[in-house]
């Protein structure tokens, strides 16, 4: 307990006083438990990258480097690579971003920027945050089943009037690039939309009171003054939803093809690294297995650098546009 | 001024007469009611802005001068609820006529806030911001500079314009916002406690600028502090609060030179103010 250098004053007044030893020791128990909380979710993410890093650690000592160039994946003859793993899953990836991040911010200007009333948006709010309330599984089915026919033949006609740009560039056979990042982009809409509708919402009234005040039009406001206020928090939305898109994996083994090819064309199929991983897994041996965790580690790994320069961009974005150190 | 217009300032203030600017009013603001949904705002004030002067609003809070100044350029149109009856007449036109589009207006009548507001973006793009919307082809460079300097700021922000216009301080940011505000050139400055967020030193400053910039353009200004209208402005309009109907309705008591509203106010109620007997 600590000293109490002010004594003397307990003739002056009755009510005043020191804590009491119990209320230290209640302050040293509380921060020790918060600490604690947050030392346990370091250490669990370093016990994962250990124990999966140690199960790598064979593979990763036989094929090296090799693993991440390689283009072949066969159990038969031991060659195992993943680049067309990595490759599908950043443009998977990337295709989703550019359609769920471009209907992600569009849905929160929408939602926020007075175009309906507030009760109603937040009704649109709630239902666009039920989508992120869908099982992958479910995702996959309805890809399989409604969004391949839909886009057959749309795809048909763009392969055969457009055929000569590389993206159009086959046939769409089923499962493939595009299906999947069609679904891919529904599936982080939900995150996208909400976190880039609180970046609006922070936005102080007085900012747009300024903006209006310049005599600026809605979309003048909305596009010159709101978005650059509110682009450190959409540049967070887009990078949380770029890092759900490199992990997802269970629509996506339904709807990539699986197939280890490096094409441009939205209609081939391919395949991500996850997607390899929850379909191999199943039916690997132990060499297999070991290969598998050397590929869950460069999942990982990409995903570490994607969180990595995200978070840095927003950073200076935030210093840029903010002034905030 | 019109016989009707007469007549009615005539009915609110029986004694004091309703006050008529020497040189040219810019803005002729005949307002009859403001509503806010049900809410009975401001009512029956006669408000005209003489040009090249500064004319201060003055009076006790909820009294509406706030209300009187943002309804001049629009700004109140931002409110769902707002409802404006009578008519601002400016440059002869009114700015709530069926064709008007607000927007016009408040490129003509510029607006600076009771809290610093800069956008979040440079110190340069903040005051090019009005030059770039109203696609000026000249020398923005040049005009971004004219208008720091007029806005006292030129020398602290020279070396830095890239920063970011939320890294200064209240004083300067304010000064920013004013920066920006003037760049254009507006015709009419709206002013809306542009100090209560400052400090003394960079309220001195504020106001000092105002005095400049009257020079060159016509200032509204509302402030809740006396001293600050008997230091900067030439015609002072004093509102108070009507509190008989229930509701508190504001409306203009009293307005003329801003010597004789101090020194021989000819309300009782202005008298009451003006010596601090209620705030």
């Amino acid at each position: 307990m600590a000293v109490n250098p002010f004594q003397h004053a307990d003739s002056a007044s009755r009510v005043s006083g020191p804590p009491s030893g119990g209320d230290y020791l209640a302050d040293s128990i509380f921060r020790i438990i918060a600490l604690s909380c947050a030392a346990l979710i370091v250490v669990l993410i370093l016990y994962i990258l250990w124990e999966i890093g140690g199960l790598a650690l064979p593979a990763m000592a036989q094929h090296g480097l090799s693993f991440v160039s390689g283009t072949t994946w066969n159990v038969g003859t031991q060659e195992f690579g993943v680049l067309p793993e990595i490759w599908g899953t950043l443009y998977s990836s990337f295709l989703a971003l550019i359609l769920g991040g471009t209907f992600g911010v569009g849905i929160a200007i929408f939602l926020t920027q007075d175009f309906i009333h507030a009760r109603l948006a937040a009704v649109f709010r709630t239902i666009v945050e039920l989508l992120a309330a869908i099982p992958s599984v479910v995702y996959g089915l309805w890809g399989i089943y409604v969004v391949i026919p839909m886009l057959r033949p749309v795809a048909d006609w763009l392969h055969s009037e457009l055929g000569f740009i590389p993206i159009f560039g086959t046939e769409l056979s089923g499962p493939g690039m595009a299906p999947a990042a069609l679904v891919l982009a529904i599936m982080i809409l939900p995150t996208v939309a909400a976190i880039t509708v609180d970046a609006f919402r922070r936005i102080p009234y007085k900012v747009k009171e300024a903006a209006y005040g310049m005599g600026t039009t809605r979309w003048e406001a909305i596009l010159k003054v709101m978005l650059p206020t509110a682009s450190s928090g959409i540049l967070a939305a887009l990078v949380l939803g770029f890092g759900r898109a490199l992990g997802e994996t269970m629509a996506l083994a339904m709807l990539i093809g699986n197939s280890n090819q490096i094409n441009l064309s939205l209609f081939a199929p391919a395949n991500t690294l996850a997607s390899l991983l929850a379909s191999s897994f199943p039916e690997a041996g132990q060499i297999e297995v070991q290969a598998l965790m050397y590929a869950a580690v460069v999942l990982l790994l990409i995903t570490l650098i994607v969180n990595i320069v995200g978070l840095g961009i927003q950073q200076y974005t935030v210093r840029k546009f903010e002034g905030k150190a | 001024m019109s016989a009707t217009a007469e007549a009615m300032a005539q009915a609110i203030s029986p004694r004091a007469a309703a006050f008529s600017p020497i040189g040219d009013a810019v803005i002729d603001c005949q307002l009859q009611k403001v509503f806010y949904g049900d809410f009975l705002a401001v009512r029956n004030s006669h408000v005209p802005i003489e040009k090249g002067k500064i004319t201060g609003f003055i009076g006790p809070s909820g009294c509406g001068k706030s209300t009187v100044l943002r309804s001049l350029n629009r700004m109140n149109d931002l409110i769902p609820s707002f409802r404006f009856e009578g008519h601002v007449k400016y440059h002869g036109q009114d700015v709530y006529g069926k064709t008007v589009d607000p927007v016009v207006v408040r490129r003509y009548i510029g607006m600076v806030f009771q809290q610093p507001n800069p956008f979040s973006m440079s110190i340069y793009d903040n005051v090019a911001f009005g030059l770039r919307l109203n696609r000026y082809k000249g020398d923005v460079e040049e005009r971004v500079q004219k208008a720091l300097e007029r806005a006292a700021l030129w020398k602290e922000v020279k070396d830095k314009l890239n920063k970011s216009g939320l890294s200064l301080s209240g004083g300067q940011q304010q000064r920013l916002c004013i920066a920006r505000a003037i760049a254009t050139e507006p015709d009419v400055l709206l002013m809306d406690e542009p100090c209560s967020a400052l400090d003394p030193i960079a309220t001195r400053q504020v106001e000092q600028l105002m005095l400049e910039l009257k020079e060159r353009y016509t200032v509204a200004l509302v402030t809740h502090n006396m001293q600050q209208a008997t230091r900067v402005a030439d015609t002072t309009a004093f509102f108070g609060v009507d509190i008989s109907q229930g509701g508190r309705t504001g409306y203009l008591v009293e307005m003329g030179e801003t010597r004789q509203i101090f020194e021989d106010p000819q309300e009782e109620l202005t008298k009451q103010y003006v010596s601090g007997e209620f705030s």
